[in-house]
């Protein structure tokens, strides 16, 4: 439990993001571990193994448990025969509860996902829980167990473009402009075409995990998770709880990408079966079943126009898609939403519409939306480069709008300009050859090509808490987690210069959830958001200290453990006594973000080689450049792009959910047959991070960047691929047979 | 998992008395049974480990070599002799898997290497070869990776290893001890096509235990072993081509060649051989022997893009070896 300051109560305090905030506190402050391109303190324990992951701990007497997955499409369980496996060897157990899940939450829920397991939706759905003394002999015992169904599958759409699919049109959610129609008939200029991109899987290396135990009515799950505040509503409403009985520990996560933002089924079914048989449980799902059972990124089919003048000035933008998802799930892949502001014309037609298919699950994975949106949107704009006869670089500046240009409003920092010119620049854009196949080497046709970045920033409500020691030693807490992304780091930063504390003397907890609801990993908002209530709360601290120098809180200077104000020197051991000091600082969203246009920015250029036999494609280099308003740690943030364009690479080049349509089976369920870039995929990669601050954004003046660095990478990959070997390649990802199926044999 | 019996053989005859019965396989680095018996895609009643026998190592054999067969398949790569003077063979191992799975992997085991079919995978799946009479789920499912020679209605799925087809464009032989005694059987004969038995990869009967791989005296010439894959590493072959070309006076004086990700075994066809023995190289004549390779191809949906891809690959390796512009 968490140590609580004794004596004096909490000072507390509420920023709510209703003005830009210029006044730029932390440029102000002189500790100088801002920004700085810091270890993650979470970096040695997890290469030593000693950071504990959800299924890591061990609890006295935890059974073991492990789901057993639906084999039909569609249809209800008729029979699960319990008898055939309970005199198996340790089975202590089948549980097939109605408050069990039949898919998992989805991002920011807060409520129950759908439940009830005698039905099923999707090949692959948990339908009952078998537990025994050890992992394998409830897996025996799970593979044992006798179900059968009353099979409705062949009355199941498994296909998004089956035309017997029921498509819910996004018309609610739609941008519709002008005429985009006679636009198109007036262009001097136009590109008409149908693209299509894969599902993906998050692929997270760490499985979906929980042990589940309870103590007087309380839960206590161990688990996996990207977003505390939420999965605490979720498992609470679910079991029929009260959220005050639902603890939830989560402090080291292997990532997540979406795929933990809400609780799965795990989470629920180890929750019943320690109740049931009054004991811990734990219920870890292979690696098979994080494929089948938790989300998926939906593939989607994108059709899209442009039209320009003379110039390549867009006089009109049409994004119509076509995406999927199980019946009564309202997340819909947003495709568009980088393309409703990234560039003007002033005739639009973006749509989203949804097929229901009898497919697992498709919700947030990372970078919802714009990673399979803006690849295909920068591909397009490539297209349209060609048409109008000028750099694709160029083509992008040309169109970059002063407001956005559905809802005229201001942006509040825009760097797109700034990341073109200084991205082309270092990885050298000038000596692309404007034409396709001008360079061979050996069997290898080699092409470059470029894409702009977006991501919308988005900022979410968060609190945490900062206590100031006598000893000047600084504890930042938080539900917040860690989902591989750096914020055990970046706390620590913030709170550390705020509050003129090395960063050795910073201790920050995470994942907890008796600790104060940040605002969750995800979206790109957790170091912005929770990192913004750590502002906060240290500027209560700094204004307490303040008060007792007998100045004004920007006349304050703190630094390696002493406050200063004027000619006053003072550690802050002397100014608290014996009595920490403690502040919890709460962010509110606030009106910035509908009265400012809110986004990160960047572009991406690479280079790549196409084996005009073979139609192997292999990246040899890229670079991305990024506005991502303050850097709140350089070496992090840097991880992200990185990690962001490898996602491109994969996109572009490799990862494809392939479902059967016969059965709904997803048939590449594991690591060896998803193909995600290894290390041989991923050349060497060049970020730039644009020095910028956004006012509107938070008081961090920081923006999102998890996301960005995928949001349009794949574009990049396939327009080089175009430039090397003239191949316009529009279903992603771009495998070899795609590729040899345009390309002439040499 | 199912429960099993663990034996742990302390000698080859033991091992070879041991495994006689219904049920029994041999475990050496367990790297591809450990994970099929997870999926219950095996459910051997019992094992019999045999990777503590004295069959490792690599050993003068005549002109040629004798690879033990617990021999890692990272050692083999890695061993000067296997570098010099059979350059495919260490080119395919090291095209396969990843350093890790390489270190487990033996020669023996890697052999015995069973098929990566999605469907084979999933015991929810009908398969032929995981559960004979269930039909095959790959026939009009996903079969992307799937063979286009060689294939039978009752299966169609593919070897899957890289070490085994440079083997059989080596022509290496098999040394087998079982119940009977041993005997010797050339890689090329030593896995089987499916027919109407697709159960049956190879040509091994109960009880009988490989014990290593005979290479012939080396081939010379110019050898290399090209993978098509979808990502460059840890990705199983769409197509691969082992080759061992020796050019004499302008002339392919022999050629030879086997191909991965083709077929339900490392495909060997000496008419192509033959085709190209004693001409000049140029493109034309690669075009006609990639069409006599062919000529029976077939593909089944998702993978007719092998028939052009193995005709690309072909070709491009020929030239590479024969020096022809690419």
């Amino acid at each position: 439990m968490t140590e609580r300051a004794a004596g004096e109560p909490a000072l507390t305090a509420t920023v709510v993001m209703d003005a830009p905030d210029t006044r730029n506190r932390l440029d102000a402050m002189v500790q100088g571990v801002i920004s700085k391109p810091l270890d993650r303190p979470d970096g040695p324990l997890k290469v030593s193994g000693t950071a504990p992951y959800a299924a890591e701990y061990d609890l006295a007497g935890c059974a073991e448990g492990v789901l057993v997955l639906a084999t039909i499409a569609q249809g209800t369980v008729r029979n699960i025969d319990r008898d055939a496996v309970m005199d198996m060897p340790g089975v202590l157990g089948v549980f097939t509860q109605r408050e069990m899940l039949r898919r998992p939450a989805q991002g920011t829920a807060g409520k129950a996902p759908v439940q009830d397991v005698a039905k099923v939706d999707y090949f692959g759905q948990p339908v009952a829980l078998v537990v025994a003394e050890t992992f394998e002999q409830a897996r025996a015992a799970a593979r044992a167990l006798p179900v059968t169904y009353d099979d409705q599958s062949a009355d199941a759409v498994l296909d998004p473009e089956n035309p017997k699919a029921h498509i819910d049109r996004g018309e609610k959610k739609a941008t519709r402009q002008g005429d985009l129609d006679k636009a198109m008939e007036e262009a001097v200029h136009a590109v008409d075409t149908v693209y299509r991109t894969s599902g993906h899987a998050s692929a997270a290396m760490e499985p979906h995990a929980s042990i589940a135990s309870w103590r007087e009515g309380e839960l206590t799950v161990h688990g996996s998770f990207q977003m505390l505040r939420y999965n605490v509503q979720e498992l609470a409403d679910s079991l029929g709880i009260e959220p005050e009985r639902v603890r939830i520990l989560a402090p080291y996560v292997g990532g997540g990408f979406g795929s933990k933002l809400g609780i799965s089924e795990d989470a629920v079914a180890a929750a019943i079966a320690a109740r049931e048989l009054n004991r811990p449980v734990r219920v870890v799902l292979s690696r098979q079943q994080v494929f089948q059972a938790i989300i998926r990124r939906s593939e989607t089919r994108q059709h899209l126009r442009l039209a320009a003048d003379a110039q390549g000035k867009l006089t009109g933008i049409g994004q119509e898609c076509l995406v999927s998802n199980l019946p009564g799930e309202s997340f819909a892949e947003p495709v568009v939403q980088a393309t409703t502001f990234l560039y003007g014309g002033a005739n639009r037609i973006l749509q989203v519409d949804t097929a229901r298919v009898s497919l697992m699950t498709a919700g947030s994975v990372r970078a919802p939306g714009e990673a399979v949106g803006m690849p295909v949107l920068e591909a397009a704009m490539d297209e349209l480069a060609e048409k109008v006869g000028i750099d694709p670089v160029e083509l992008r500046k040309r169109n970059i709008p002063e407001r956005h240009p559905s809802r005229d409003i201001p942006f509040s920092s825009h760097s797109l300009a700034e990341a073109l010119d200084a991205g082309a620049r270092q990885f050298g854009w000038e000596h692309r050859a404007p034409k396709p196949c001008q360079r061979r080497e050996g069997e290898w046709w080699i092409g470059m090509g470029m894409a702009s970045a977006a991501r919308v920033n988005l900022l979410m409500g968060a609190e945490a808490r900062v206590t100031l020691r006598p000893d000047g030693h600084v504890l930042v807490e938080s539900d917040q987690t860690d989902i591989g992304t750096g914020s055990y780091a970046i706390f620590g930063q913030i709170a550390g210069e705020m509050l003129g504390a090395p960063i050795d003397r910073v201790e920050v907890r995470l994942g907890d959830t008796a600790l104060p609801a940040g605002a969750g990993s995800g979206g790109s908002w957790g170091a912005a958001s929770t990192g913004s209530a750590v502002f906060e709360a240290c500027q209560q601290i700094r204004k307490r200290i303040a008060e007792q120098l007998g100045c004004e809180e920007e006349e304050l200077t703190m630094r390696d453990g002493v406050a200063t104000a004027g000619n006053r020197r003072h550690p802050v051991g002397d100014l608290l006594g014996e009595t920490p000091l403690e502040a919890v600082g709460t962010l509110k969203p606030g009106k910035m973000g509908k009265e400012f246009a809110q986004a990160s920015y960047g572009a991406f250029f690479a280079e790549v080689a196409v084996n005009a036999y073979t139609g192997e494609v292999r990246v040899r280099r890229m670079t991305g450049a990024f506005g991502i308003g303050r850097v709140l740690n350089e070496k992090t943030a840097r991880s992200q792009c990185l990690g962001g364009m490898i996602w491109g690479i994969g996109t572009a080049l490799t990862e494809s959910l392939e479902f059967d349509t016969r059965s709904g089976l997803l048939a590449n369920h594991d690591l060896a047959e998803y193909h995600v870039p290894v290390n041989l995929d991923v050349p060497e990669i060049d970020v730039l991070l644009l020095e910028e601050r956004d006012p509107a954004a938070n008081p961090l003046q920081a923006k999102g960047v998890g996301e960005l660095g995928t949001c349009g990478a794949a574009g990049a990959v396939a327009n080089a691929i175009y430039n090397a070997c003239g191949v316009r390649l529009r279903d992603f990802p771009f495998t070899p047979d795609k590729v040899i199926a345009e390309l002439p044999a040499p | 998992m199912k429960p099993f019996d663990y034996q742990r053989a302390g000698g080859t005859a033991e091992a070879i008395a041991g495994a006689t019965a219904e049920g029994t396989k041999f475990i050496a680095g367990g790297t591809n049974l450990l994970d099929l018996m997870k999926l219950e895609v095996e459910a051997p009643a019992r094992l019999v480990d045999v990777s503590r026998l004295p069959l490792g190592g690599i050993e003068e054999d005549g002109d040629g070599l004798r690879l033990g067969a617990l021999l890692p398949n990272s050692d083999c790569a890695a061993d000067p002799r296997i570098r010099r003077d059979y350059p495919v063979l260490a080119r395919a191992i090291l095209a396969g898997a990843s350093g890790q799975l390489r270190n487990k992997a033996t020669t023996g085991g890697n052999l015995c290497q069973r098929t990566r079919c999605h469907y084979f995978y999933d015991t929810s799946q009908a398969c032929n070869k995981r559960s004979p009479g269930s039909g095959c789920a790959a026939i009009g499912g996903i079969n992307r990776m799937h063979a286009i020679l060689g294939a039978s209605d009752a299966c169609i799925a593919t070897y899957p290893g890289d070490m085994a087809v440079a083997l059989a464009a080596l022509d290496a032989i098999v040394l087998i001890e079982g119940p009977d005694g041993t005997r010797e059987v050339p890689v090329r004969g030593f896995h089987r096509l499916p027919g109407d038995r697709p159960d049956q990869d190879n040509v091994l009967a109960p009880g009988e235990l490989i014990t290593g791989v005979r290479l012939p005296a080396p081939a010379g010439g110019r050898q290399t072993y090209r993978k098509v894959r979808d990502r460059a590493s840890y990705a199983f072959a769409l197509v691969s081509v082992a080759a061992v070309l020796r050019i004499e006076d302008g002339k392919i004086a022999r050629a030879q060649l086997a191909f991965g990700g083709l077929a339900h075994k490392p495909w060997h066809d000496p008419e192509v051989e033959r085709l190209l023995a004693g001409e000049a190289p140029d493109g034309a004549l690669f075009d006609r022997a990639a069409d006599l390779l062919l000529r029976d191809a077939r593909g089944w949906g998702e993978n007719d893009f092998k028939i052009p891809l193995i005709r690309r690959t072909l070709k491009a390796v020929l030239l590479e070896l024969t020096g022809e512009q690419a």
